[in-house]
């Protein structure tokens, strides 16, 4: 069974006036039946206000379906009684890694969350250990977070979650503010976590090049659950992404045109190799 | 209409234990009408540079030039520069504060000394320019969506009709889409105001699309400054200052290393096309 498995789902923001009544609903989320499997990276795409935040908050109980139900690893998010359980199988990562920093000291913050729990403290200084490696940030365990780079501190945000010994991770476009080096940096210690360690991970982005090696791409449009497949699959579709607001990788792109100018290419490309591959043949 | 850097440093905190270099000895000069993109990794003193560049900041050391006058100079009035040199923040959407956004485009204009109507009509041109919709000016400025509170922002600054209009990252947190819209907005003002446009970017394709001139910094100083497919056949030292050049790039290279004759300058997906094309032709005859 799916570790995250929705059906049905959907949410409405109200607009109240003065008066207390409502004066405007949207559907932010409509409908959305999904099912994530344990350990896959998966990837969530679509413009802006077409709902994936909205998606992804359900997916820790930040947010409770106003229809349908969600169920993290089984458990129905609507269950007051399961929420602080949820919320440790779900960790979740935010834009600016500013705004998720608390601790002085790159360890202390790490701590912070297994601390919450009530975990004993030696058992917090192996999970400090153990998550700091995971992301590559052990060299910076007794520096201050105010002094990393973009790309760092959010790594360390990382394993502030990763303490808590998630099963499954949501990232709500944790690369926005990073400049390429950075995102490089995130996305290898995702992908690495992923891997090593069969942590679920959920990563919401406008970056379509970080999408090429997910598991599993969602599309998401003006709330509804628009596509979903492998990248492959998704990317070939460039008229559809182009309608969603979205892209495709560059080298997707070239392809797509290449191929519209009568060369006979393969339309399922995705990374450089393929493509230079597929180039040569032809020559 | 011209802005020279002169020899600039800058330093944080000077004579304190947390003195920081942020700039050192930058000469630059972006002379009017030209679309110039700054690239560089967090922390090379990107943000530095484009607050020297307004009069935000003053230089620890050297000059700022505006048309060949010292701008710290005694008798040159800042404000008046703040209007001609516009400077739109990473986050425009936190400079928004007003009622509705007809209102809030105003502030600038009739900050300058204009009257109401003369400030209004300023601001309907600028927030036409930025293809902001009509029936969203009577809006709150809060109401409106990632985008449209970015293009709101960028009105506010256009509305002072600045010569020089400088962007921190306009497009962060953008989806592909409305990216293209914003960038494209901004590539019309360049032709159809005749507006010098300083853009800074953290995507490296953006930039490659856009700007006619790159200048790249790395630990405070500049690292190069050219044109845009000149600046990019250095990829090897930018991938060293944690940079890039963009994906179709490094296709062109791996192409020419399996012995297809393509052009490694191309930077955007036309020239790669044309290149492959004409490349593939010619293997054929």
């Amino acid at each position: 069974m799916g570790i995250i498995r929705a059906r049905k789902l959907g949410f409405d923001f109200y607009r109240y006036d003065e008066n207390g009544r409502i004066q405007e609903a949207s559907h932010a989320v409509r409908s959305v039946d999904l099912d994530i499997e344990a350990g896959q990276f998966a990837a969530v795409l679509g413009r802006n206000g077409s709902g994936k935040s909205t998606l992804a908050k359900h997916m820790n109980a930040l947010l409770i379906p106003t229809e349908g139900v969600l169920w993290v690893d089984g458990m129905d998010t609507c269950q007051e009684s399961e929420l602080w359980k949820i919320r440790q199988k779900a960790g979740m990562v935010f834009q600016n890694p500013d705004n998720q920093i608390i601790g002085t000291v790159v360890e202390e913050d790490v701590g912070f969350g297994p601390e919450n729990m009530g975990v004993p403290t030696e058992d917090i200084w192996k999970r400090v250990d153990d998550s700091l490696k995971a992301v590559g940030m052990t060299a910076y365990r007794y520096h201050s977070p105010n002094k990393l780079s973009g790309g760092q501190k959010q790594r360390v945000a990382i394993a502030g979650v990763m303490a808590m010994r998630p099963r499954c991770i949501v990232l709500d476009e944790p690369t926005a503010m990073l400049d390429p080096n950075g995102r490089k940096e995130v996305l290898k210690a995702l992908r690495e976590l992923n891997q090593k360690e069969q942590v679920t991970v959920i990563l919401i982005t406008h970056y379509m090049e970080e999408v090429v090696y997910a598991d599993k791409v969602f599309v998401m449009d003006q709330g509804e659950l628009m596509m979903q497949g492998s990248p492959r699959e998704i990317f070939s579709r460039v008229e559809e992404m182009k309608k969603c607001g979205l892209d495709v990788p560059q080298v997707t792109m070239l392809a797509h045109e290449l191929r519209k100018s009568g060369l006979k290419l393969p339309e399922d490309i995705l990374t450089r190799e393929e493509l230079v591959d597929a180039l040569c043949q032809l020559s | 209409m011209s802005i020279e850097l002169k020899h600039v440093s800058y330093r944080y905190s000077p004579g304190t234990v947390y003195e920081m270099r942020a700039l050192e000895h930058i000469d630059l000069s972006i002379p009017d009408g030209q679309f110039i993109g700054i690239i560089g990794h967090t922390g090379s003193g990107k943000s530095t540079l484009i607050q020297l560049l307004n009069g935000l900041l003053k230089p620890s050391e050297g000059q700022v030039l505006y048309n060949g006058e010292d701008i710290w100079g005694e008798g040159f009035s800042r404000k008046k520069l703040r209007g001609q040199v516009g400077l739109v923040f990473q986050y425009p959407e936190h400079q928004l504060f007003e009622m509705d956004v007809l209102k809030d485009v105003c502030f600038g204009p009739k900050n300058q000394g204009l009257g109401q109507a003369e400030a209004e009509e300023q601001a309907r041109k600028a927030l036409e320019h930025v293809g902001m919709p009509k029936e969203l000016f009577g809006k709150s400025p809060f109401e409106l969506s990632g985008g449209q509170k970015k293009r709101a922002a960028i009105a506010g600054v256009l509305a002072m009709n600045p010569r020089i209009l400088i962007l921190d990252e306009p497009a962060a947190g953008l989806d592909p889409g409305g990216r293209d819209e914003i960038l494209s907005q901004i590539a019309i003002l360049h032709r159809t105001r005749k507006m010098a446009i300083v853009l800074v970017s953290h995507s490296m394709e953006d930039v490659a699309r856009y700007v006619e001139r790159i200048v790249v910094l790395n630990e405070g100083r500049v690292a190069f400054d050219d044109e845009p497919r000149k600046v990019f056949a250095h990829y090897k030292e930018l991938e060293r200052m944690g940079l890039a050049a963009p994906e179709i790039t490094y296709v062109m290279h791996d192409l020419k290393a399996r012995g297809l004759q393509v052009d490694t300058g191309a930077i955007t997906i036309e020239e790669a096309k044309e290149s492959i094309l004409k490349a593939l032709k010619g293997e054929r005859r």
